[in-house]
């Protein structure tokens, strides 16, 4: 689990992904890889979403101890 | 081409916008909040689709007869997240709202869908809807599902917070629509103007300060989010599983490529001979002259030639809509992606060039789910290299005709397989490079990342089904079937002026002896040439020429026409021909769908006159290697 602190990504991506609800503070949970091993699915704000590992490097996070 | 051939126009009426009188209403909402379903629920059949002006964005609009309020008209605009103009969805949303639209009355009032499970990320787009000071009516959409997993909302404070009437209901079950009823009728007698001032909203084109509005709404109207489906979770580490995963996907791939060849194309057969049978049953009645020749032999054949590949279509649309409405889709793209990137192209591209192996004219359709649209466009020009079933008849006959049936590995994999099985693989190589090229090139794009929601899974209903099959066939009847009235049209005059000429005496004749000398290097003869000018139409159509041709020749009439084909041509000429099949663009209906899917004739035109370069140079190459290796 990880905190999303901010987007280094061109305003146009930047801004598509932060309406799909990946804005700074948000929680991220990678759920699973895809069978190739890329993309990625995260969980974020109830909703599962596939980012490839090119545009998810450019989200920086900062990690969080799982609270079970 | 004439005027005939145009896309149909729309025929709504833009009258002025008078206060208080409520003519037209929007339907927006962010994908994935059953924003569709809710737009089929309210207008039923009485639909219309057709493209904007100048743009891609299909527009949907119908009259409000599943309500009972037939004479209003209700406009479904794109689903979108935000009203900030980076995608060309949200450009026209932003036109449509603010009636600058050509074409598109001005929306009276405004219905709003969000997705009740996701309400917090989905209220973002309520921010710059209100900022238009519409009469607005905000739908909580599936609300039925919210409430048995737990989740709540208080609508009479989120109504207090936005400043506009709130309901909570179901397009899946068609549940709480009364509250459009009463909201319309409340809304035709007094409009009252709402005062934007009294709330508070972010600062426009800031997706962070749309998100923290959202978030202090959601808190205040004690909005708590239902758990999330464990199925999903549960069917995904099945169906996204490492090794699982892929192998179901291939199954899932190799099943609907089945049915719609094996299904379908007997279905296409028959269908196509009914319509054979009933044109020359109405042929009888007219008698024998040029209008029973121009109403069977031309208009007749040329439209019942598009037509046989509806019951294709409409099993193909099936499927997708299947994959789609449950939330397949999504995850094949997932598992596709890592493929399709090699190529240029994302994981969505793969289903329709998947389809392209039937006909590119659904797949072309089809292209529909790739937002990007760059890569849509790259798909839309390689999908026709993919071996389509019309190609089958000619490959059958010539193989038949000049490959002698020689095993190769035992009795079940022959020379004659392996010829029709490196046609396959050849047409799927030039989609490879071409999409490379193209990807490369002019469609070259700088920043488009793949960014795809995984839906929770969902069971189809047969209403939006059926709905999303007649809708695609309407499209394609009347697209595909406007511009193939014209050419055939054009074709019969052509092959029948002068008047009471013989074929090779008509102008397409004299065209086809006059391209001779360009086609002889191929290994080709005019007559040859003729049926590759009249295959323009549909590929299959040579089939039908060259069988009327050799049975009009006194040299070849007492042949069949495998021995005539022989009579005439060398194996290298054969295969030339085989060849150029493979790569040409010899189908107008594929053309028209592509001009209507990218509203213009630029890309129509460059993909025909880029794929018939190919289909000759690689039809010389093959005609003059097999002539010095035999």
């Amino acid at each position: 689990m990880a905190i999303v602190e901010a987007l280094d990504l061109p305003d146009e991506v930047g801004h598509h992904l932060m309406h799909m609800g990946i804005v700074p503070e948000a929680r991220i949970v990678v759920i699973r890889r895809a069978p190739a091993g890329d993309p990625t699915v995260y969980y974020i704000d109830g909703f599962e979403i596939a980012l490839r590992r090119e545009t998810a490097r450019f989200i920086r996070v900062r990690a969080i101890e799982e609270d079970h | 081409m004439s005027d005939c051939c145009t896309t149909a126009t729309v025929d709504i009426k833009v009258e002025p916008r008078v206060p208080g009188k409520i003519r037209t209403v929007a339907l927006i909402g962010p994908p994935n909040s059953g924003k569709s379903t809710l737009f089929n629920r309210l207008t039923g059949l009485r639909q219309k689709v057709a493209n904007y002006p100048g743009v891609t964005v299909e527009q949907h609009f119908g009259k409000l007869s599943g309500i009972g309020r037939g004479e209003l008209t209700l406009i479904d605009l794109p689903g979108i997240y935000s009203l900030d103009s980076y995608s060309e969805d949200s450009r026209v949303a932003v036109d449509v709202l603010h009636g600058e639209m050509p074409g598109t009355p001005a929306p009276d009032a405004v219905l709003l869908v969000l997705d009740s499970l996701h309400l917090r990320r989905q209220l973002m787009l309520a921010a710059p809807v209100l900022s238009l000071s519409l009469p607005t009516l905000v739908l909580l959409n599936m609300s039925d599902l919210m409430e048995t997993r737990g989740g709540e909302v208080d609508t009479l404070a989120l109504a207090q917070e936005l400043g506009v009437p709130v309901a909570k209901i179901s397009a899946t079950r068609g549940t709480g629509l009364d509250a459009i009823t009463h909201f319309l009728d409340r809304k035709s007698e007094v409009v009252q103007p709402r005062s934007p001032s009294k709330l508070e909203l972010p600062v426009v084109g800031n997706a962070r300060s749309y998100r923290q509005w959202a978030t202090g709404i959601s808190t205040r109207t004690k909005y708590k989010a239902p758990l999330s489906s464990e199925w999903t979770r549960k069917l995904d580490r099945i169906l996204l599983h490492r090794i699982g995963g892929p192998l179901l996907f291939l199954a899932v791939v190799i099943s609907v490529f089945q049915v719609v060849f094996s299904i379908g194309q007997p279905l296409s057969n028959t269908f196509g001979n009914l319509l054979n049978a009933a044109g020359a049953r109405v042929g009888t009645f007219l008698g024998h002259g040029w209008f029973e020749s121009l109403l069977i032999d031309g208009i007749w054949r040329g439209v019942a030639s598009v037509l046989v590949f509806l019951p294709q279509i409409l099993l193909l649309f099936l499927f997708i809509g299947v994959l789609e409405d449950s939330g397949y889709l999504a995850r094949a793209a997932l598992i596709a992606d890592r493929v399709m990137r090699s190529i240029g192209l994302n994981g969505k591209a793969f289903i329709p060039l998947l389809s392209a192996y039937a006909c590119a004219v659904p797949a072309i359709m089809a292209t529909r789910t790739i937002e990007n649209k760059r890569d849509r466009f790259a798909t839309i020009l390689v999908a026709p290299f993919m071996t389509c079933s019309a190609r089958l008849p000619i490959y059958l006959l010539m193989i038949a005709a000049f490959i002698p049936n020689k095993p190769l590995i035992g009795d079940f994999f022959g020379l004659r397989a392996a010829v029709m099985l490196s046609l396959y693989l050849m047409g799927f190589l030039a989609a490879l490079l071409t999409a490379r090229l193209l990807k490369s090139s002019i469609l070259k794009a700088a920043s488009a990342p793949f960014i795809l929601e995984l839906p929770q899974y969902r069971l189809p209903t047969l209403r939006s089904l059926g709905l999303r099959v007649i809708d695609r066939g309407k499209v394609f009847l009347k697209q595909a079937g406007t511009i193939i009235l014209c050419v055939t049209v054009v074709l019969w005059i052509l092959s029948h002026i002068p008047f009471h000429a013989t074929l090779p005496g008509s102008l397409i004749g004299r065209v086809g002896q006059w391209i001779e000398p360009v086609i002889r290097p191929l290994g080709f003869t005019w007559k040859i040439g003729i049926g590759l000018l009249s295959s323009i139409i549909a590929r299959e159509v040579i089939v039908g020429t060259l069988g009327t041709l050799y049975g009009a020749d006194p040299a070849t009439q007492s042949l069949s026409l495998q021995a005539a084909l022989r009579h005439e041509l060398t194996l290298g000429g054969a295969m030339a021909l085989v060849v150029f099949f493979a790569f040409a663009m010899q189908c107008t209906s594929t053309l028209a769908i592509v001009r209507r899917e990218t509203n213009s004739w630029k890309w129509p035109a460059l993909q025909f006159a880029y794929m018939s370069v190919l289909a000759y140079l690689a039809a010389l190459a093959t005609n003059q290697l097999i002539t010095h290796l035999f």
